[in-house]
């Protein structure tokens, strides 16, 4: 084609030339007119032998197709619940309480674009539109595309490799919340900023390891801004087919963070000071976590029908000094306790365009040991295993498009026992985005 | 120590010393090219199968892994795995098979793509802005993809050439050979109006001269409602199609309702090797698409 226009350019400047040069003679004439005319067969020539050649799809390996791929993904929820979803889960008033909403509300709309930067680097940007205004920065992370060997190196703001569920966003989760454990030990999910290494075993297995070095920039992280890393994190995932209709995927995951003046407010008390207390904890947090996810789909053919079950499980010790009341008594003590929390859950899709989905959650507070200054303030034995049952169905009228209603059976609090209905939709616009396992 | 650590060193260099090409083909028909163009000189792992549909794919770990050891990946293209093969690309850690190189091949950049959208808009369904992906319908496609793949080959493993060149010269002639049987054994297909489930064979109709009249997917990827069925149903009365066409791996009830009330027969071709049990290769892969067909005119 720009052959053509460049012929095109060549005509017209040799049509013009004979009006600049007023002494052009008949020769002159003569020679321009057999010019021209070898040009407009060569054109003749060109656009004929350009007919039988196919044309080849431009940049048809993925999603070049749109530079940058630029997706919006629009989420918004319908919630009824009859008790005050500001109210944790027994056991973890000091801990992040993400959730629900009553009424109608606009979820958050996530805007997302990734492009190869060069043919080194690949860029993610993924924008949280809060209903209320502002914009946050959940994803902006550039990834290595040649390093070959196996290797992947992220470095940004991108959610952590731990467990199975960390890595997956919002419009992907297949209930409108999150498990308890998620929402309760990692504030729903761990975005960290910092780096991460990951090196894919040459093996027909999938073994994967992969370690991070972070802020400590989420929950249970402070956000540490001196040098060095403020958090690690180290996890391996293994993962395989069996047959053409079963496959699987387990992972271990380690993470460390050190917890500096991580205040918490409205902690009840065993004095049971109204309103609850504010604390403040430092000292060391270790978790740890075990997850596995299993899909069966009749021939393998998940376009129609599939199972899913998928549980994760986690365990966190943290040490350190706890101040009880820092608004009024002020007391620091050591505190230590190992909390945990697991859940179990499967997906069906019984038939094209519906599913179905079974959830249950469970948390234990475990019991903290309390310095002699604070055992007479901070609750150290709740006696309490918060619980949640929940139950999904979803109607995906195309790929793009999401439709879902949730109830759930909540117990997580103590004495508050909640049914809770939600309905949901999720639908994403733009790039084809593609999905994780 | 030092010998226990050479060893370790080789066992993990072991799998790229193997002698064969090691090949991940998307779909079983590029398998099933591959295989005849590299013989014993490729082995080849086949990420889909007949009964899966491959735009519906997960990025399975066993992918991953699978394309992590590949030296070539022979794909379809044009987007029909775009939900998937770029986080199986991503997370391979593979630099030899990401697009643009030449471990990368994409057959539909040979062929000339049919259903070119005018209109890049999702209310008109999952549409591909390459065209529509389902070229392995026309076997005269297959042509200019061999020889393009076969060059490939040779690019990756030069020292091979000649066996390359022969097999591509064997494959080339039988195959058309076999297009010239194929069309004169289809041509009772010539103008026979069908339905077809999902618009999947624009280039088997091309090619054969079949008639599409309407399809049960109100838009393509869009499972179609009970309502939307009725009136495919309402129209067959001034429009009366011979057959009901869909490809192995779809769900067989919209196809199935329709057969049943129009009373004309529910067709199933293989659409990959592997989607019957007759398609074991490419070439009774169209034997069985055309006796399939032909066994719906009765």
């Amino acid at each position: 084609m720009p052959k053509r226009i460049y012929l095109g350019a060549a005509i017209a400047a040799l049509l013009v030339h004979p009006l600049n040069s007023s002494a052009a003679s008949d020769t002159d004439l003569q020679t321009l007119r057999e010019q021209v005319q070898q040009l407009e067969q060569r054109i003749n020539r060109q656009s004929n032998s350009a007919q039988p050649a196919p044309a080849p799809a431009a940049g048809a390996g993925g999603e070049g197709a749109f530079n940058p791929a630029i997706s919006l993904i629009l989420g918004g929820t319908y919630g009824n619940l009859r008790q005050d979803p500001t109210v944790p889960a027994t056991g973890f008033g000091m801990n992040p309480n993400p959730g629900h909403e009553q009424g109608f509300n606009l979820g958050e709309s996530e805007l997302g674009i990734s492009a190869n930067i060069d043919p080194q680097f690949r860029g993610v940007g993924t924008f949280a539109l809060a209903p209320a205004g502002g914009i946050s920065v959940e994803n902006g992370f550039v990834q290595t595309s040649a390093l070959g060997n196996g290797l992947n190196l992220k470095f940004g703001r991108y959610f952590s490799g731990l467990g199975y569920l960390n890595e997956q966003h919002a419009h992907a989760w297949d209930f409108a919340d999150q498990p308890l454990v998620y929402a309760t030990l990692w504030d729903n999910q761990l975005a960290e900023d910092g780096a991460q290494l990951k090196w894919l075993a040459p093996t027909d297995t999938f073994i994967e390891v992969g370690g991070e070095l972070g802020r400590g920039r989420g929950f249970p992280g402070s956000d540490r801004t001196k040098n060095g890393a403020g958090s690690g994190v180290l996890f391996a995932h293994f993962g395989d087919d069996i047959g053409i209709e079963h496959s699987w995927r387990a992972g271990v995951s380690l993470h460390e963070t050190k917890r500096v003046d991580a205040g918490s407010d409205a902690v009840p008390d065993l004095l049971g000071t109204a309103g609850g207390v504010s604390n403040s904890f430092s000292g060391d947090s270790r978790t740890a976590g075990l997850d596995f996810v299993w899909k069966y789909s009749p021939n393998g053919n998940t376009a129609n029908r599939y199972v899913k079950v998928q549980g994760e499980y986690f365990r966190r010790k943290e040490s350190g000094d706890l101040t009880y009341d820092t608004a009024g008594a002020n007391l620091t003590d050591s505190f230590s306790v190992t909390q945990s929390g697991w859940y179990l859950q499967s997906v069906v899709q019984f038939m094209p365009t519906w599913r179905a989905g079974l959830r249950y959650d469970r948390l234990d507070p475990g019991v903290a040991t309390v310095g002699a200054l604070n055992a007479g303030n901070v609750i150290g034995n709740y006696a309490f295993n918060p619980s949640r049952l929940t139950l999904m169905v979803d109607y995906n009228p195309s790929e793009f498009a999401r439709l879902r209603l949730q109830l759930a059976r909540d117990n997580s609090r103590q004495g508050l026992a909640d049914n809770q209905l939600s309905l949901q939709y999720i639908m994403s616009l733009g790039a084809h985005g593609a999905h994780q396992y | 120590m030092n010998k226990l650590l050479y060893t370790f060193l080789l066992l993990l260099l072991s799998s790229h010393a193997q002698a064969a090409l090691n090949v991940f083909a998307c779909e079983p028909e590029w398998a099933a090219l591959t295989q005849q163009l590299a013989g014993d000189k490729a082995s080849i792992y086949t990420a889909t199968g007949a009964l899966q549909d491959p735009h519906r794919v997960e990025a399975r770990p066993s992918l991953i892994a699978k394309a992590r050891s590949a030296q070539l990946l022979v794909c379809t293209g044009a987007e029909l795995e775009i939900g998937w093969m770029p986080v199986v690309l991503r997370e391979s850690g593979n630099s030899t098979i990401q697009p643009g190189s030449s471990g990368h091949f994409e057959a539909a950049q040979y062929v000339t793509m049919l259903e070119v959208p005018t209109r890049l808009d999702r209310s008109e369904g999952d549409v591909h802005a390459a065209g529509n992906p389902h070229i392995q319908t026309d076997a005269r496609n297959f042509l200019p993809v061999a020889e393009a793949l076969s060059k490939r080959l040779i690019q990756l493993d030069p020292a091979n050439t000649a066996y390359y060149q022969q097999q591509y010269a064997a494959f080339n002639q039988q195959w058309r050979v076999a297009i010239a049987r194929w069309e004169k054994q289809a041509a009772p297909l010539k103008n026979i109006p069908i339905i077809v489930q999902h618009q999947g064979f624009p280039y088997l109709n091309n090619w054969l001269g079949l008639k599409q009249v309407a399809e049960l997917e109100p838009k393509p990827g869009m499972e179609p409602s009970a309502a939307y069925l009725g009136s495919v149903l309402n129209e067959l009365q001034q429009h009366p199609a011979r057959m009901v066409l869909r490809a192995a791996y779809q769900d067989e009830r919209s196809s199935e309702w329709i057969a049943e009330r129009a009373h004309i027969p529910a067709v199933v071709v293989p659409f990959s090797v592997g989607g019957t049990p007759q398609a074991t290769d490419l070439f009774t892969m169209f034997d069985d698409t055309i006796q399939r067909l032909l066994a719906g005119l009765k």
